[in-house]
């Protein structure tokens, strides 16, 4: 069953050096302020997975947080370059960065298969593209029954899953609606989870389109109200579209990167405090 | 012709591109230029228009344009929202979208892209770009691909640094031989003109140059020697219509997002 628990607690017990970690959310439900409490924790050398890395990556990257990327688009959506992305893989600041690359088909289907624990995916695709030659995780499997040569990816089991949701219950249940991403499918791939949530509920009424993973597929519930920001919790905030423009500037630069994460992550303020 | 301009060569390129999708029923969209010009698509020609989105967001009808993949108005607007693994596998790669939607970092003769990194010479490491995204599977599964992209020699370059998705590969029928099961890019849409795949070849030849553009100017954009159709059409202008439409929808996603939703 869950604990339900404080961040601190959860990413303390749960999130160790070295640790394959996934904090999944695809421009909904993007669990930002766990991203901080992993920073302000200091895990090392982890092996961050996402399909979309954006700034919550973007600030663990810079941070020194990681020594592997495996994702699928790695970008300031609308805006433009992840400038500590890009700072570590070019010029490995502040520490190198490894890459494992793929399409978002090839990273989806690598959770399904994590949380079908299957070896691995199947998919249509790779074909005649340069990711297939560069990562170990792709390669080729013939249909035992049309003899289809199809793309087959390594599942993808993270040691942690970290995702955001708009509520749990007291027991642990967890809801979340809207843009699901693969949410559910890193939660079930992985050995643990943490889940932040806007509120905790006596009880969980239906929602249209809604996702339920049961208490005891997940180990820790916290209450953080608006850890997605500034990506959105359909229901209960707006994506935050000024924040993002205003990244570019903020991360450009190593000095005002540095100074701006100390300020506004490494000192507990307002609702990173939990 | 008078050239009088009262367009910007980007609205001639998003027009062009949104005419491109009168006959289409379902297009898988990439963000920036593709859903601006998509959208234009549904509010001219084709309010039918089936307008999916990588986030999972199907039939979405966004009254002001996206600034990812993933906002709220997408959701909101959308027949039906599923998730990410469902959107690749049941929609995409079952063939459930006629057209695919794509822009690009770097395209070569063979309409095959670049979006993952660029060789910038010696000493200097490669130029990092965001990586694929949706567009490997939405290059192979589409009926047809679309890419829009403004024209430069940056862009239009020689030799790929690295092929993220594959148009017609090494051309002629490798494509076919790869077995992917979409027909490709049968158009590139740019500032200056519009190209198309050769039906043998398949290396990509200008058919058409928007108003007030010559070959010559097309070819001087491009990194490789170009090939010209024996008769290059000119694009009809953006008509009055066209060009309300899409300044209006631009506007509105202006002050949308100026006001914080």
């Amino acid at each position: 069953m869950a604990e339900l628990t404080t961040l601190r607690e959860a990413v303390a017990g749960l999130v160790r050096d070295g640790d394959t970690v996934a904090l999944e959310g695809f421009t909904h439900l993007i669990p930002t302020l766990a991203g901080h409490e992993i920073i302000r924790q200091q895990r090392r050398d982890l092996t961050l997975a996402r399909m979309t890395p954006d700034l919550v990556y973007d600030q663990m990257i810079g941070m020194g947080v990681a020594r592997k990327l495996v994702f699928s688009w790695g970008g300031n959506p609308g805006v433009g370059s992840l400038h500590r992305f890009r700072d570590a893989v070019e010029n490995g600041w502040p520490c190198p960065l490894e890459v494992d690359e793929h399409s978002h088909a090839g990273m989806a289907n690598r959770y399904v298969a994590g949380a079908s624990h299957l070896p691995f995916g199947v998919l249509r695709g790779y074909q005649g593209s340069s990711l297939a030659v560069k990562s170990e995780t792709i390669s080729r499997v013939t249909c035992p029954f049309t003899g289809e040569e199809l793309a087959a990816v390594a599942a993808l089991n993270p040691d942690v899953a970290v995702i955001h949701a708009q509520r749990a219950d007291r027991a642990g249940n967890v809801q979340l609606w809207g843009i699901l991403g693969v949410q559910k499918e890193a939660v079930m791939a992985a050995d643990r989870s943490i889940v932040t949530v806007e509120e905790v509920v006596d009880e969980l009424d239906p929602r249209p389109g809604a996702v339920v993973l049961p208490s005891w597929v997940v180990t820790a519930v916290a209450h953080v109200p608006g850890g997605a920001h500034p990506s959105y919790a359909s229901g209960y905030s707006k994506r935050d579209n000024a924040f993002y423009s205003e990244w570019d500037a903020v991360s450009r630069d190593r000095d005002t990167f540095t100074r701006w994460m100390a300020e506004h992550v490494l000192e507990p303020v307002g609702g990173s405090a939990r | 012709m008078t050239i009088s301009q009262e367009w910007t060569t980007d609205e001639m390129m998003t027009v062009a591109s949104a005419r491109a999708l009168t006959q289409a029923r379902t297009c898988f969209v990439g963000i920036g230029l593709p859903s601006t010009a998509a959208n234009l698509a549904r509010l001219t020609d084709n309010p039918g228009l089936v307008l999916i989105y990588e986030s999972g967001t199907i039939g979405a009808k966004p009254g002001v344009l996206p600034l990812s993949i993933g906002d709220g108005e997408l959701a909101d607007t959308a027949d039906s929202v599923v998730p990410v693994p469902e959107i690749f596998n049941y929609w995409l790669q079952a063939g459930r979208c006629d057209v695919g939607f794509l822009g690009a970092a770097q395209v070569d003769r063979f309409a095959n892209i670049n979006t993952t990194s660029i060789d910038r010479g010696e000493g200097r490491p490669p130029l990092r770009l965001p990586g694929a995204g949706g567009a490997p599977e939405i290059a192979a599964h589409a009926g047809k691909v679309l890419i829009v992209v403004r024209h430069s020699t940056r862009v239009f370059v020689e030799r790929l640094s690295f092929v993220t998705s594959v148009g017609y590969g090494e051309g002629g029928d490798h494509r076919e031989r790869l077995g992917m099961q979409g027909a490709g890019p049968n158009r590139v849409i740019t500032d200056l003109g519009v190209l198309e795949p050769d039906p043998v070849t398949r290396e990509l030849t200008l058919v058409a140059t928007h108003p007030g553009v010559g070959a010559d100017q097309v070819r001087e954009a491009t990194g490789w020697p170009l090939r010209v159709a024996d008769e290059v059409a000119t694009t009809d202008a953006p008509s009055e219509q066209e060009l309300t439409v899409l300044r209006e929808l631009q506007e509105r996603t202006k002050e949308t997002h100026r006001a914080g939703t």
